[in-house]
């Protein structure tokens, strides 16, 4: 198995084919499609990368990803971003906050993989 | 005062640019300083063989002395220039433009309003953009949609197996996501669609009030018989957009009640006695002086001995009325000087402040400035009133030339007083 990826997002198709790629490449693949309580899924599931839209119902993708960082167990996890608003003050944002990799929508199912094999474990320094 | 009767005051200014004395010109023209002197104040006309000698000396063309060129022409000439710095267009004889292409730059000038215009419609759209709630989520469903479709078509276009169940699923997903990317985009262009009205008012609705009551000459003849409100909106509204007009039947509803309340005959007289000063006017008339102000800019020339310009700004500073002067420009755009006694009197409520301003488009002609701020609406318990403040300019009896005038400008962009502390932007006629 090449690892473990978590995808929050609420969008229920886009979902569907992330999870198909991703699984057939190998990866096990968890959703959680609320923001609220998606920090807690994250300690609870301890995905290898999380894939994070911005835009969730609950709360922001960015707010999530900084409480992210601030927690040392979950400081360093690779965190590739998702998000409809390709401004580069969302990019800015998204750096900030500690972003891994950012990707905007609409993206292509070869760049999600290739994302995702990037921040992989096998592609992590020991 | 028509511009034909301004030909002395041209004169004038002229003489003084080439650093010619008035006894000098007088004595090359052939006549005497002292009916020179009468020419120059605009007691005496001037025309024929005596303005084309003169003319002649001042080395100008003579119908420049007659018609000369209003100064907010040439103030926007200016902001024209400034908004093509590398065109190198000639300042310096920018009056001279004016003067002698009359039409051309008339179309220049049309042209420059008309680019502004549209870069503020530009500039709100953008914001709008930014800013519209409905529109950014009605977007970012959109882009979602097209995003799961695309990621479900390429599944199923990429070369290799896919489990029949799972092909169904993403045709099935397909089919579900373009119904509802055809419902979003419906909904979008109805939204868009129902608000295309507000849309074309993105321009700038104060312009075309200014432009209605510009044509109508700031007067309105049927408020002062006690005609209706809407039948004069029903005539002056014509074609205006929404917003627009609701700024019009507001600044009507205003006029009829000044109107009833200090009507045109009562004007007359005290006008023929006392001038135009609003706190002698309203003292005899017993009415407010802002009220007076208002009157007094809506009067027909015929009524009063000198014209009156008119500036209304609210507590932001941002003017909601303007009735300029030939030689007292007033932005069309933006903000004026800051120096104005308009925004002085927001600091000093219920104070007139009454005081010589001149402005350098014409250095030499002195306007008296009468600014005063009155609250709006009536008292209400613990809350600060809001105030609007009144400018009355009128021009100074050229004889009057005692007390120093307080210099101001129309705006910084077209301001050659470099040294103001007031500045907010660099000047045109910078260097």
């Amino acid at each position: 198995m090449a690892g473990h990826v978590l995808l929050i997002e609420d969008e229920p198709n886009i979902i569907e084919a992330i999870r198909f790629i991703l699984s057939r490449d190998g990866w096990q693949v968890d959703t959680h499609s609320n923001g609220s309580d998606a920090v807690e899924a994250v300690q609870r599931k301890t995905p290898d990368v999380l894939i994070l839209d911005v835009m969730l119902p609950g709360r922001s993708g960015f707010d999530i990803l900084r409480e992210l960082r601030d927690n040392p167990e979950t400081a360093a996890l690779p965190v590739l971003m998702l998000t409809a608003r390709g401004q580069s003050k969302d990019r800015e944002l998204a750096e900030r906050a500690g972003v891994n990799r950012f990707m905007t929508k609409p993206f292509s199912n070869a760049e999600v993989l290739e994302a995702v094999r990037a921040l992989g474990p096998a592609h992590q320094p020991e | 005062m028509p511009r034909d009767t301004l030909t002395g005051s041209r004169i004038r200014e002229r003489r003084i640019m080439r650093g010619l004395k008035q006894s000098e010109l007088a004595r090359q023209a052939g006549i005497s300083a002292s009916y020179l002197n009468l020419i120059e104040h605009n007691r005496r006309r001037i025309g024929g063989k005596l303005l084309n000698d003169i003319a002649a000396i001042l080395d100008v063309e003579a119908v420049m002395l007659a018609e000369g060129a209003e100064a907010t022409l040439i103030a926007t000439l200016r902001e024209a220039a400034l908004d093509a710095p590398r065109a190198g267009a000639e300042l310096d004889r920018v009056e001279e433009f004016a003067g002698r292409f009359p039409g051309w730059a008339q179309v220049l000038s049309d042209a420059r309003a008309r680019v502004a215009g549209l870069e503020r419609s530009v500039e709100t759209l953008t914001d709008r953009m930014t800013h519209d709630p409905h529109l950014a989520a009605s977007l970012h469903e959109m882009l979602s949609t097209v995003t799961a479709i695309h990621s479900a078509a390429s599944i199923l276009a990429e070369p290799g197996d896919v489990d029949p169940e799972w092909q169904a699923r993403f045709h099935r997903n397909i089919h579900e996501d373009s119904e509802r990317l055809a419902e979003t985009s419906r909904g979008l262009v109805t939204y868009l669609e129902a608000d295309s009205e507000a849309a074309t008012e993105l321009g700038v609705p104060q312009e075309e009030l200014d432009s209605v009551l510009e044509a109508a000459g700031h007067h309105v003849p049927e408020l002062e018989e006690g005609g209706a409100v809407e039948d004069a909106a029903a005539r002056l509204g014509a074609g205006l957009s929404n917003t627009a007009r609701q700024l019009l039947d507001a600044w009507l509803q205003r006029y009829a009640e000044d109107a009833r309340a200090v009507p045109i005959e009562a004007l007359r007289l005290p006008l023929e006695e006392d001038g135009l000063d609003p706190m002698r006017l309203s003292a005899r008339l017993g009415s407010e002086p802002a009220r007076i102000m208002r009157r007094l800019a809506a009067m027909p020339p015929e009524v009063l001995p000198d014209p009156v310009g008119l500036a209304i700004c609210d507590a932001s500073g941002v003017l909601s009325y303007r009735k300029p002067l030939p030689d007292f420009p007033m932005p069309r755009f933006g903000a004026a000087c800051p120096l104005w006694p308009l925004y002085r009197a927001l600091n000093r409520p219920w104070a007139m402040l009454s005081m010589p301003v001149q402005q350098p488009v014409r250095n030499e002609t002195r306007f008296q400035a009468d600014a005063l701020a009155t609250p709006l609406g009536g008292i209400a318990v613990n809350t600060d009133p809001l105030f609007e403040a009144h400018m009355l300019v009128r021009p100074l009896p050229a004889r009057d030339d005692g007390t120093p005038a307080t210099a101001v400008g129309a705006a910084c962009r077209i301001c050659p007083r470099m040294e103001c502390h007031g500045r907010r932007e660099p000047s045109v006629l910078a260097g």
